[in-house]
């Protein structure tokens, strides 16, 4: 591989069907362009993750995933409400998703710590009432 | 083992084949996808009674080789249809998670 490849994807709020998706789509493309499966798996559960807690909390946003000699960068920007306490969110179990949500087998509280376990750096910036982004990277 | 050997089990209907001669690594069972998404061992079998279009898509992303719906469960047409596009086996059984999984575990991963 050389040079940067980009993908972007537009997540649509609270539309669960469809949650997925665009990670399903980066799997491929990685997988397409040779990148370890290792790698690909790391990158699919972190950004399936963060896709999930977009629909969940914040009704979308986009994801830029970015794709270099050395890593792969996932950016994820919502508009949603912020994280009020990161650091309780980032413990496992600790969840505010709603009953229904949970009902479809998410909102066990796993979602950011399976983010951060699953890449090798991970960076939160939010500000209460006016979005959240996320920007994850898996070295290769 | 391979797939094939699970697909022939009696006591459970195939929705969708994946790849017969697909080499199984694990029996792994559980139903809070989150949980799922992080544990799911690549190649493996998993048990759940979670069925949703989102089943599919963590089975797809952890590289899952044959979900099984135990219980009774089952999936909607669309879902199923995919589910074969992807490759990926579903089989649905009457039997609680914990015997089928057994019963996969001793017919060929113990």
């Amino acid at each position: 591989m050389s040079g940067q490849l980009t993908f972007t994807y537009t997540i649509d709020g609270d539309d669960f069907t469809r949650a997925g998706e665009a990670s399903s789509s980066v799997k491929n493309k990685l997988k397409m362009l040779g990148v370890s499966s290792d790698a690909i798996r790391k990158v699919a559960i972190a950004m399936y993750e963060g896709e999930i807690n977009m629909v969940i909390h914040a009704d979308g946003g986009t994801i830029t995933v970015s794709v270099s000699d050395d890593d792969i960068t996932m950016v994820l920007a919502d508009k949603g409400p912020g994280i009020p306490d990161i650091d309780k969110a980032m413990q496992e179990g600790y969840s505010t998703a709603r009953e229904d949500v949970r009902s479809l087998g998410f909102g066990a509280g796993m979602g950011l710590p399976n983010m951060k376990r699953f890449t090798d750096e991970m960076q939160i910036n939010t500000v209460i009432g006016k979005g959240t982004t996320i920007t994850m990277k898996v070295y290769l | 083992m391979k797939l094939k050997d699970i697909l022939e089990f009696p006591e459970c209907r195939v929705l969708s084949q994946g790849d017969p001669e697909r080499e199984i690594s694990r029996v792994f069972c559980c139903d809070l996808l989150s949980i799922a998404m992080g544990k799911a061992p690549a190649d493996g079998v998993w048990v759940t009674v979670m069925g949703n279009r989102n089943t599919l898509a963590v089975a797809s992303l952890t590289d899952t080789a044959c979900i099984v719906l135990a219980e009774g469960v089952s999936l909607d047409e669309g879902t199923i249809s995919k589910a074969s596009e992807e490759g990926i086996a579903v089989l649905s059984t009457e039997l609680p998670a914990f015997d089928i999984a057994l019963e996969i575990y001793q017919a060929g991963l113990s």
